[in-house]
């Protein structure tokens, strides 16, 4: 059968599939087909479907209505394993990783090499060594186990991992998301190497620089359905955002103030921890946001966790409005005279209790606010969740629904309203846009303004440049555990902080 | 009923399905005696009012280890916990014999809290380690030799007494009850249980002193222990060895069979209380049927596993 | 060389409880044997290993569902089960015993089975599954066996609860007094079954793909699930073989107290023990780390410790506190690495 399939030919059609989770509609009558040997960008906000869209392809999700066919042939698949017996092999965005097996028991795990009905592990760590060479991962120990890995080398070993079940139909899922950029030009190149072997990639990424520069095919999808489907350059940007969200976006950003210059008041002195923090000052005002770049894993979240209380052992000193602070918990960093708030890297398991109500989640941080003495006031909790959704525009059923019922944007909106309610005066964000669809993604640049002009402090993490661009009036840029640049007013741009992250100046060796 | 049943909340689903199964239970009663005994003492309210004062120890054991699994945590430590506060306190004896007991409690708790909050050892095995230690401490205590302390006039009148008509015991069940059910859901400790108990590292990163909160409620399941413990004593006039060890399992069964989720992080008190006189009465049906020691395990096993399965079953691997 | 070396390394790195444990072993064992009025000799210990057995048979049982984040409560029950089956069926001709042992260790394994099966298309959690089908085990034991008592061939007690060189003149099996035989001659049998159940059941078991598929569950089990791996058949597979174990150690009981006794306070200390022993010897029981032969080690050392109050004059009413401080003092020290934890989001994980 393969071998009838060539360039151009639909590999895997869809033909009106359907999906619902308890009432609501995830994908409504989508065709859909993705030619072998292309790379097929799926855009399209968050709830827009393209996540129940690959999970069906790959068997995860079942039963659906509608039929698919690969190459021609109608198929049904009730397992991942299924799908990737048939040449479809995902790779998640939630990693797929067992952290307490070794990286060549992963990379073998759904069909390793046996002998006599035995696992043999030999044989399995050369074929890990050999995939994880195509990927020029060779650093990487097959007998390490993975829970020792980064989390950028973990993704590598997934794709790995997903290489080694030979597809013929690959999906990535946000897969470049937590890649240094060494690596993502190592997946860029291999995914090249993939296209001249007839193999189709389909990709998802809210990176579009990424997709323009890969993606031949380009399909965007919106409120569960598919919008269109185009080649490359038949469509501006300005155009495919219009179809994404449905709606004309005016400017990116909120207006910047000019650049002036602020008092300190959050100031951090030769703060030090472990090997990650090497001595870090820096200083935010009032009314400020300050941006923290560079390329992932330098050191900024360790930063930023320092400074919530989180790490023990920290070095250095943190004053607040010149007193010395020394959080030592994020309690005692949320209600300490200087109020510090920190939305932290992963909304679903730091940032929520997932299947907790939206009104418990909203005040976690704040059940003290809200109690008369040891009993906590009704009239006071729902006064506060109703000022909390409003603010934020939370689009919610009712409060008392579970929080995970929520799409991506909004949880983070939650996260972000939790914090609120505590009136903090340092504001620290973790990559909040993460992962979340560009209408939200705007609210939160707005409302990162309006905050500051409030008078409170920002320190704001991104490994999205434009976003650091767009939304900071300093920038500091971090590499191995020190602060390397300073941006400030039209010194911002993409071009800098790219060269800054790389410490291209000072670079010696390395 | 099917229509019925949709209507219902699932989390209160398992306090429906078990006050139905102890309609059953009343009715299945009900009908033996009648067919062999001519009688119905399960429906006269004395005979309920005389089980209910025997449940009130699991009840209130029960209260207390709703908390610590509300947090996915357990406690192993329950038999010697109420044992040893039950010896100490009719040592002790007198005016201080009540607040030793509960001091007895308290200090437990704190040590399985200390243990499990900061040296984060597994709470089945610290709690387990706890035990042993209280076990040891008991028998070094009595010299192996069942103690000839005898219980407190007061604690005599809280286990056995009756007020109004109504045994004391069950008032000081209905007093811890309402105690419960009040942190559980209206004070900030309670929510933070349930956060703590959902996902610890974001409890944790919202300012929630989960160290607290951990310690808390294993010094709460101490208490309750330990108010059961001696109230025990008071019903059989003294303390002795192993009075704990026939209410660890039926209290994490019965808070099982009331609905919270055993992972922690969901669950009524309501369902608990139900759970409590589910397995109460169960076991007064059987002894009236005078079912075998075999037959009452077998019995006790499958009930449980029925109702869990009738509870609906978990979800689909979620990720 | 230098990559077994390195591979030597990374796994004492991976497993640092595991060879803790072992070091903890021998240095204890060692001690024991110095502070022995009689000094180290093979009576004392076929005296120990026969101490060991049971415990050390059921801590295998327990690892297998601990290792897939489960745990199960029914161990000491089914082992008091089917020790009560032994001693109603191991008697009598050879042909009739050979048939009593595999019945019995085949019904722990159905008893497991069925703890399997309900846990996996019950979609229940396996600690409250066990906690009742631990109570139908008790039940079904008194019924077979309401007051202590039975009958175990007396050849097999005397063969089995001896040395090799005991087992091999029970049987005449060859002449014991062979030189080439003397240098294993010592070795106890309860051990050697021991070693023989680890290596042929639980090796095989582990080098296996349902076996890695336990580990994978245990570590990550959405990860499992995606990676398409057999998780229902783990899962029942894993009850399955904690119900053979557990009826290896039934079995063992039956033979060695020639008897059954459906002890209800027995059952239950037996199984708090086994979780006790799976921690000792370094198994995780958030799952995915650890093994049966890990917690062999474990439970030996619970054993070793009681062995201390009857060389060492120590008051016996001490014992159970010292027994608990000890199992308190072995599992804080596990966990004081914890305090240098740097970064207080790695507790959660």
């Amino acid at each position: 059968m393969s071998d009838k399939t060539s360039a151009g030919m639909p590999i895997i059609e869809l033909r009106g599939i359907s999906k619902s989770f308890s009432g609501a509609r995830a994908l409504k009558e989508v065709d859909f087909s993705c030619r072998s040997g292309s790379t097929h960008a799926i855009l399209g906000e968050n709830g827009a479907g393209k996540s129940t869209l690959i999970k069906i392809m790959s068997g995860v999700l079942q039963p659906y209505s509608g039929e698919m066919r690969l190459n021609g042939q109608q198929v049904r698949f009730r397992s991942p394993s299924e799908a990737a017996r048939a040449g479809i092999v995902c790779i998640f965005q939630e990693l797929s990783l067992m952290p307490d097996l070794t990286v060549a028991d992963n990379i073998s795990i759904s069909d390793p090499p046996r002998r006599f009905g035995l696992i043999d592990g030999r044989a399995q760590r050369h074929r890990a060594e050999a995939l994880l060479a195509r990927i020029r991962c060779e650093d990487v120990n097959p007998n390490t186990l993975v829970r020792d890995l980064s989390l950028s080398r973990r993704q590598m070993v997934e794709i790995a991992k997903a290489l080694g079940m030979a597809p013929r139909v690959l999906i990535l899922d946000e897969a470049t998301s937590a890649l240094t950029s060494r690596d993502v030009e190592t997946v860029y190149g291999l995914l090249g190497e993939l296209k001249a072997e007839n193999v189709a990639s389909l990709f998802i990424s809210h990176r579009m620089h990424e997709v323009e520069r890969l993606c031949d095919t380009l399909s965007v999808f919106r409120n569960g359905s598919h919008v269109d489907t185009f080649m490359k350059g038949e469509r501006s940007p300005a155009e495919i955002v219009r179809m994404m969200i449905g709606r004309d976006v005016e400017a990116h950003f909120p207006q910047k103030p000019a650049p002036r210059d602020t008092a300190p008041y959050f100031e951090i002195d030769s703060l030090t921890w472990e090997n990650r923090l090497k001595g870090i000052n820096l200083t935010v005002g009032r009314g400020e946001i300050v941006g923290l770049g560079g390329l992932d894993g330098q050191g900024q979240k360790e930063l930023l966790l320092a400074l919530f209380g989180v790490l023990r052992g920290v070095g250095g000193e943190i004053r607040a409005a010149g007193t010395p602070i020394s959080p030592s918990s994020p309690h005692a960093a949320k209600t300490g005279k200087t109020r510090i708030a920190l939305v932290p890297e992963d909304r679903k398991t730091e940032g929520l209790m997932l299947p907790m109500s939206i009104a418990d989640n909203l005040l976690a941080a704040s059940f003290d606010r809200v109690s008369s003495g040891p009993f906590i006031d009704s009239g006071k909790e729902k006064a506060a969740v109703e000022e909390g959704i409003r603010k934020l525009q939370i689009k919610v059923n009712k409060a008392t629904d579970a929080v995970a019922t929520l799409s991506g944007g909004n949880q983070q909106k939650v996260v972000i309203a939790k914090w609120l309610m505590t009136e903090p005066d340092v504001i620290l964000l973790n990559d909040p846009t993460r992962g979340i669809d560009v209408g939200t993604k705007q609210e939160i640049y707005k409302l990162m303004r309006e905050l500051a002009d409030e008078g409170k402090a920002i320190l704001f993490y991104s490994t999205d440049y434009a976003e650091l661009v767009g939304c900071c009036d300093r920038v500091a840029v971090m590499y191995d555990g020190t602060i390397t640049t300073e941006l400030k007013g039209s010194a911002i741009n993409e071009e800098a902080i790219v060269a800054a992250s790389l410490n291209i100046n000072t670079q010696s060796a390395a | 009923m099917n229509s019925l049943f949709s209507t219902i909340r699932p989390e209160n689903k398992p306090i429906a399905v078990a006050s139905l199964f102890i309609m059953v239970i009343l009715l299945i009663g009900t009908a033996y005696t009648l067919s062999v005994q001519g009688s119905a003492p399960l429906l006269s309210p004395n005979y309920l009012l005389q089980q209910l004062q025997t449940g009130s120890f699991l009840g209130i054991v029960a209260a207390g280890m709703m908390m610590v699994i509300l947090l996915g945590h357990i406690d192993l430590s329950v038999p010697w916990t109420l044992t040893a506060s039950a010896m100490m306190a009719a040592s002790v004896g007198g005016d201080m014999a009540l607040p030793t007991g509960i001091a007895v409690g308290l200090a437990v708790g704190l040590v399985n809290g200390l243990g499990i909050a900061y040296l984060r050892i597994p709470s089945m095995i610290f709690t387990l380690g706890v035990d042993s230690v209280l076990r040891g401490l008991m028998v070094a205590h009595t010299g192996g030799f069942a103690p000839q302390d005898q219980a407190t006039p007061l604690m005599r009148f809280l286990a056995a007494e009756r007020l109004l008509g109504i045994p004391v015991a069950i008032f000081v069940w209905a007093f811890v009850s309402v105690c419960v059910a009040l942190i559980l859901t209206r004070t900030s400790f309670g929510r933070s249980v349930y956060a703590t108990g959902n996902r610890e590292g974001a409890a944790f990163l919202s300012g929630i002193r989960t160290r607290m909160v951990i310690i808390g409620a294993f010094m709460v399941s101490g208490v309750c222990a330990a108010i059961a413990g001696v109230l025990l004593a008071g019903y059989s006039a003294k303390a002795y060895q192993g009075m704990g060890l026939p209410y660890l399992l039926p209290a994490i069964a019965a808070v099982v069979l009331g609905g919270t989720r055993i992972l922690g992080g969901q669950g009524r008190y309501v369902g608990t209380l139900v759970g409590v006189v589910l397995i109460v009465l169960l076991n007064s049906v059987l002894s009236i049927m005078q079912m075998p020691e075999a037959g009452r395990q077998i019995i006790y096993g499958a009930v449980l596993i029925g109702m869990l399965l009738v509870y609906g079953r978990g979800a689909r691997v979620a990720s | 060389m230098e990559s077994f070396k390195n591979a030597l390394a990374a796994s004492i790195r991976q497993s640092r409880a595991f060879y803790g444990a072992v070091a903890l072993l021998v240095i204890i064992y060692l001690v024991y044997n110095i502070l022995h009025p009689h000094g180290f000799s093979s009576a004392v210990l076929v005296q120990n290993a026969n101490e060991m057995a049971a415990i050390a048979f059921l801590a295998m049982a327990q690892t297998v569902p601990v290792l897939l984040g489960g745990l199960d409560l029914s161990v000491g029950a089914v082992m008091t089960l089917t020790s009560c089956i032994a001693s109603e069926l191991v008697h009598g001709s050879p042909a009739t015993i050979l048939f009593g042992m595999v019945m019995t260790l085949l019904s722990g394994t159905a008893f497991g089975l069925l703890n399997g099966i309900i846990v996996v298309y019950g979609r229940l959690q396996p600690i409250i599954v066990t906690l009742a089908t631990g109570a139908i085990a008790i039940g079904l034991a008194l019924f077979i066996r309401p007051k202590p008592g039975g009958e175990i061939d007396a050849d097999l007690n005397w063969a089995v609860t001896n040395s090799l060189r005991d087992l091999v003149e029970t049987y005449h099996l060859f002449n014991p007094d062979a030189g080439w035989f003397a240098p294993v001659a010592w070795i106890p049998v309860p051990l050697l079954a021991l070693l023989a159940v680890a290596v042929l059941v639980w090796i095989p078991f582990r080098k296996s793909v349902t076996g890695r598929t336990v580990y994978a569950i245990g570590s990550a089990e959405g990860a499992a699930y995606m990676s398409g791996l057999p998780i229902n058949r783990a899962k029942i597979a894993a009850f399955a073989l904690a119900g053979f174990f557990a009826a290896c150690g039934g079995l063992y009981l039956a033979i060695q107290t020639s008897s059954g006794n459906a002890d209800v306070m027995q059952a239950g200390a037996y199984t708090l023990n086994s979780i006790a022993a799976v921690v000792l010897g370094g198994t995780s029981l958030l799952g995915g780390i650890g093994g049966a032969i890990a917690s062999l080690v474990g439970a030996c050392i619970l054993r070793v410790i009681s062995f201390y109050f009857r060389i060492v004059s120590i008051d016996p009413l001490l014992q159970p506190l010292i027994e608990g401080l000890v199992l308190l003092a072995a599992v804080s020290l596990g966990a004081l690495r914890t305090l240098r934890v740097k970064n207080n989001l790695d507790l959660f994980r």
